[in-house]
């Protein structure tokens, strides 16, 4: 489904999105956060493309662990850490691999969302990146069980994820930065749950 | 945005390589990034590591020398520094008594501390931490990550310093470290925001007339906006919370007036002469006073004011001498 070459492909892909969307997230998490969102991913994925040298020709887990460890040297703050260590606990379980196919997606996923409950010590429901990411995992999930083919099981992950955005609009943060507006930060979508979803829309349009 | 910088995402580098310039005799910078370290490192003690987003300046590379820190990692303004850059202040300062890394409590800071940690423990360096979270303004119920660490932190970087300098055992330090973070308490106001550089816009807005209460130092909101009233009133304000969080009643304080980087001395000195006849009034004996810049927010336009509860072995610590580029005692 997806080969070395092309896991190097998408996470380019993914610098270029976030660079383009780098404004978009930062505006976000200057109304509920401390406004640094996109400009620290940014650069924390122009590093990863810095890396790509030393990426090619690796299995893919190595790659993912490369990308993870940028991210976590460069990004700061606390996107870094969650998405570094993300990044990392998915290479680790695709380990030597160098083809995915469509299970690896929930593979991927479910490292992701055991990475930044790990790191971030939170749950579902927190207004938090999770809020997107669990409902994409489950999506994903559901409609690989039920045996529907990759690319629209990433559709209906990433429609899960959007739905995951707008719920975060409705609740109230109770971790990170924007837990001390309280009611203060309803009505305004998570940074953190907004950027994965972006992630996740360039994987499936890659796929 | 008008700033005197060349280039955006040169200002934490410049300013790093400026600051051990003018402090050559203080602090000097590793190759890896920028984290300052002690000129000459001190064997035989536990080290203390501490630091942040830049833009808090003097915080924290200001306060490296005897008997305060051994190092500071400086993150992009206003962003936790990262574990790497972290982790190689530990292994620089590390010596066979260990290491403390004091946090301030954003959940940035606490991961990347967090991880560094991590990493020098599977070195064999003994990593203790503590996590400051002073700041009164904002609620530290259940339902947040707790309060921000903001100038108290200061305190903390002089007391544990000093007990570290004296060769007190890693426990000791921590302790000691936590003892200043149980007995301390800030708050702040804001009448001007500040501009990150990177960002080019100031990070919130406030009309002519208008202060932001209880302001963080990264420009976050505080609890409320409201009509600027005159000083005292602020104080007053400010004063009432503090109070109310701890009881002082009995106790000598250490009062901290600090500048959020643009109120010049002339109006802290203003604020302070109100603290002074408050605390006077409430029968609470002020013990030491420091006014000036110690933890800044850019060129942001307002104060805060720290109260640090004392006992004798407080004070005897405040005491010890110190000298860094920032604090001397």
């Amino acid at each position: 489904m997806v080969n070395q070459e092309q896991v190097l492909e998408i996470l380019h892909a993914i610098g270029e999105k976030i660079t383009e969307e780098k404004l978009f997230l930062t505006e976000l998490d200057n109304v509920i956060g401390d406004g640094d969102h996109g400009i620290n991913l940014a650069r924390g994925f122009a590093e990863v493309e810095k890396k790509r040298p030393m990426m090619e020709g690796k299995d893919i887990g190595t790659m993912l662990k490369t990308a993870g460890m940028a991210l976590v040297s460069t990004v700061g703050g606390a996107s870094g850490p969650l998405y570094g260590t993300a990044f990392m606990q998915a290479g680790k379980a695709l380990a030597g691999k160098t083809e995915l196919d469509a299970q690896d997606l929930v593979t991927i996923l479910d490292a992701f969302v055991a990475g930044v409950q790990l790191r971030g010590k939170s749950v579902a429901g927190e207004k938090t990146m999770l809020d997107a990411m669990i409902p994409a995992r489950d999506a994903v999930k559901a409609a690989l069980d039920a045996g529907k083919d990759a690319k629209t099981a990433l559709a209906e992950g990433v429609a899960a994820a959007e739905q995951g955005v707008e719920y975060t609009k409705t609740i109230i943060a109770t971790k990170g930065r924007a837990s001390y507006l309280g009611e203060r930060s309803l009505g305004h979508q998570d940074p953190g749950a907004t950027s994965f979803t972006t992630m996740l829309k360039v994987v499936a349009e890659h796929v | 945005m008008k700033k005197f910088i060349n280039q955006v995402e040169l200002v934490e580098d410049q300013m790093i390589q400026g600051m051990v310039k003018a402090y050559p005799q203080y602090v000097r910078k590793l190759e890896c990034g920028n984290v300052v370290v002690r000129t000459e490192k001190k064997e035989g003690k536990v080290a203390l590591i501490s630091g942040g987003g830049s833009g808090h300046e003097p915080a924290h590379g200001g306060y490296v020398g005897t008997g305060m820190l051994d190092a500071a990692v400086a993150g992009a303004v206003f962003t936790s520094p990262t574990p790497d850059q972290i982790y190689e202040g530990i292994k620089a300062i590390a010596t066979d008594k260990g290491v403390l890394m004091v946090i301030k409590n954003y959940t940035g800071d606490v991961m990347n501390f967090e991880m560094a940690g991590e990493m020098a423990q599977m070195d064999d360096i003994k990593v203790a931490q503590v996590v400051v979270n002073d700041d009164v303004a904002v609620d530290g119920s259940l339902y947040t990550v707790g309060r921000r660490g903001v100038a108290g932190t200061v305190f903390v970087h002089k007391i544990a310093g000093a007990k570290a300098e004296a060769g007190a055992e890693l426990e000791e330090v921590q302790r000691v470290a936590q003892k200043v973070i149980d007995n301390v308490r800030t708050m702040g106001v804001a009448i001007r925001p500040c501009t990150v550089p990177a960002a080019g816009k100031p990070g919130f807005e406030l009309g002519e007339d208008e202060m932001e209460v209880g302001i963080g130092i990264h420009g976050e909101p505080g609890t409320h906006k409201e009509k600027l009233r005159p000083a005292d009133e602020i104080v007053d304000h400010i004063l009432d919370k503090i109070l109310s969080d701890i009881d002082y009643t009995g106790h000598e304080v250490a009062v901290m007036v600090n500048s959020s980087g643009a109120t010049p001395l002339m109006e802290l000195f203003i604020i302070n002469n109100h603290v002074a006849d408050v605390l006077a009034a409430k029968g609470i004996k002020v013990y030491k006073t420091f006014v000036g810049e110690y933890m800044t927010s850019l060129e942001m336009e307002g104060f805060s004011v720290s109260l640090l509860r004392l006992d004798d072995e407080l004070k005897t610590l405040l005491d010890v001498h110190a000298d860094t580029i920032a604090f001397k005692a």
